[in-house]
């Protein structure tokens, strides 16, 4: 009978080990998202380096409209760049499986690779080569120039998705229809593409938080009116005297839109984000 | 289904992408290489942006520049930053990780919500994490002047504009040191082999150790580690070791990323069989000896992606230390940075391609055998 007590106590000490544990991790995940609410919606004359951690006394909203008048057009190019690159690069990925998991094409056991290493260079080593591609084909510094640049180097995460996707898709299910007639377009149509909209939906996701949030390119590619918000935020928060309300303000709405992605559909995030390290 | 008209349409959707990574990734990766062995930008009388700029050959000399000038001295802090960075983030990200991991795995109410939150900051740019990192680790404010609000003295304690150095060695010892630690490791592999009465794998180790050993005694790196222009000012101008500033951005780095392992792991954790587990514990094992014994062994190969691929994370590392520290931290500095700075501020593309160049020689290192073991166990 003690020792029941006695077991029962350590466990019970154990559970509340674990929840204090848990509380404290997210006490300190959670400790930069504090700093930037309350520094956002400060007065900047409150801000100084004596109050951080100290509430607003009133909420000011101004910094958030000063924000997004040097913002605007910087939001617009992300918006404008995401949805062409993430389009593009998953009609592109979601064809490349296909043909990569069902259609023995020859040499596709070292295609694949090949293609895969591109995920994982250090994109410095093909910068300088690409600024004088892009000028020289003209589509140095627009924002059509960061699609195709973003389309390209989207390939090889989009391709891997959707073939180890495809790849669950049974063989005999193609070679059926494929009896009855159906060729590669009729398949894809048929039978492919309606079973890989989940393929697509964490294919999107992670093309759009991936591009959305990308900064070396966006910053050596582009001129003055096609950079993208990850620069303006750069810029806002570089430099010395700094106002911090508009840098954390600026983070807020950069932050947002992947943010709302991630809450809403966080299990699609987290399969893209396990898909690049190949097998999870 | 496998008739060659469709085959050849198959074929024709795959061309463009074949195409486009041909040119995007190995076309460029033959042009950085070509350039970095020219003086495109580096010869005063040739205006590297000029229609008529004509370059010339010069073999391997922004290599030996960079390894042994006096002027290029940033370029050798950036390869050790880099060596710490890489060390400290990735032991970060996997201990952290783990731990929570082991945590969300006690069937605790609201797993999901906890989840969440230590996931999220996957999903920010590292220009936000570091816009708001920048701000809370003021030498004044921030983190510093949290102890004041318990009524503690404030930490003074500047981050990144830290200018101490730890761990300082010399540059020139560099080779003796990697000679050192390669031959203790054999050595200490040896001892092991030989406790397990292996005795041929004892003797192939041994009997490398000792080729080492005399290959470094013959002056071996005296070749392939050229002396520096100016050795004498080169700890003082720009003294090597574990740059303090760093530590910031690490922690940055550690709570941007360790959601991620954190992931890896659960997946992995979910991967044991509750049979598994049921078992050891009933063969008396305790709730900790399960993870020791029968969880941690079966979450090695894990553990080993987790690094590689933060690994060649740090290695690339540029948005964040940009975000911080800002490019012109001599402190901060990485080689993702100086690409930057030389190639599209000072035009020096020569000599940035050479950086770029020996950064992605590194990520190929531990990338390559990565994705072939990958993809090789794919095809069972």
């Amino acid at each position: 009978m003690n020792q029941y007590t006695a077991q029962q106590w350590r466990r019970y000490t154990i559970r509340v080990g674990i929840y204090v544990a848990l509380l404290l991790m997210t006490a300190i995940f959670l400790i930069p998202v504090y700093v930037v609410i309350v520094t956002a919606f400060k007065n900047p004359a409150e801000i100084n380096l004596a109050s951080t951690w100290q509430l607003p006394t009133e909420l000011y909203w101004q910094s958030f409209s000063e924000v997004m008048a040097e913002f605007g057009p910087r939001f617009g190019n992300s918006v404008q760049l995401v949805i062409g690159a993430t389009i593009l690069s998953s009609i592109m990925g979601s064809m490349n499986g296909y043909v990569l998991s069902k259609w023995e094409i020859p040499g596709h056991k070292f295609l694949f690779p090949l293609m895969l290493f591109g995920m994982f260079i250090p994109y410095q080593a093909i910068l300088i080569p690409l600024f004088e591609f892009m000028r020289d084909i003209d589509l140095y510094g627009g924002i059509p120039g960061l699609i195709l640049i973003h389309v390209v180097y989207g390939l090889p995460i989009t391709t891997l998705i959707f073939r180890n996707f495809y790849v669950d898709i049974p063989d005999e299910m193609l070679e059926a229809a494929a009896i009855d007639g159906a060729g590669f377009w009729k398949l894809y149509t048929d039978i492919v593409f309606p079973l890989s909209i989940p393929g697509f939906v964490v294919v999107i996701i992670w093309q759009f938080t991936q591009i959305w949030n990308e900064f070396l390119f966006a910053v050596t590619m582009t001129s003055n009116d096609a950079q993208p918000i990850t620069v303006g935020l750069a810029q806002l928060a570089g430099g010395e005297a700094v106002k911090w309300n508009l840098p954390m303000a600026g983070a807020i709405v950069a932050a947002l839109p992947p943010l709302i992605v991630y809450i809403v559909l966080g299990r699609y995030f987290i399969r893209g984000l396990l898909a690049g390290s190949i097998k999870g | 289904m496998k008739n060659n008209r469709d085959r050849s349409i198959a074929f024709l959707m795959l061309l463009p992408s074949l195409i486009l990574l041909g040119i995007f990734v190995y076309f460029f990766i033959g042009r950085a290489i070509q350039s970095s062995m020219t003086d495109w930008g580096e010869n005063p009388a040739q205006p590297p942006l000029s229609e008529t700029v004509e370059i010339s050959y010069v073999g391997l000399d922004n290599y030996v520049r960079l390894m042994t000038s006096f002027t290029e001295s940033s370029f050798r802090v950036s390869l050790v930053n880099t060596f710490f960075f890489t060390i400290f983030f990735v032991a970060g990200c996997i201990m952290v990780g783990l731990f929570l991991a082991i945590l969300l795995d006690q069937r605790v109410a609201g797993e999901g919500i906890f989840r969440t939150i230590f996931l999220f900051p996957m999903a920010l740019s590292f220009v936000v994490t570091g816009t708001i990192w920048r701000w809370m680790l003021q030498p004044r404010g921030g983190v510093n002047i949290l102890p004041t609000l318990i009524g503690l003295d404030p930490i003074d304690f500047a981050w990144v504009n830290s200018q101490e150095t730890w761990f300082q060695f010399l540059w020139q010892d560099v080779p003796r040191i990697l000679t050192f630690v390669g031959i203790g490791i054999l050595l200490i592999m040896a001892v092991r082999y030989a406790l397990n009465q292996r005795w041929r794998s004892m003797g192939f180790v041994a009997a490398a150790a000792i080729v080492g050993l005399l290959v470094f005694m013959a002056g071996a790196w005296d070749y392939i580690w050229p002396a520096l222009d100016v050795p004498a000012a080169e700890p003082t101008i720009a003294p090597k070791g574990f740059n303090v500033a760093l530590l910031g951005v690490i922690i940055a780095a550690v709570w941007q990323m360790s959601g991620y392992t954190m992931a890896m792991f659960i997946a992995g954790i979910r991967g044991v069989a509750e049979e598994l587990r049921e078992a050891a514990r009933v063969d008396g094992a305790s709730e900790l000896g399960v993870y020791r014994y029968i969880i941690l062994p079966q979450l090695n190969p894990i553990i080993l992606s987790a690094m590689i691929i933060l690994g060649h994370i740090s290695l690339k590392i540029f948005d964040l230390v940009f975000a911080m520290a800002g490019p012109d931290n001599a402190k901060t500095i990485v080689p993702g940075i100086l690409v930057y700075t030389k190639g599209f501020r000072a035009n020096a593309f020569a000599s940035a391609s050479a950086v770029a160049v020996i950064m992605l020689f590194f990520v190929a290192i531990i990338i390559i055998p990565y994705l072939w073991t990958q993809l090789r166990s794919d095809d069972d």
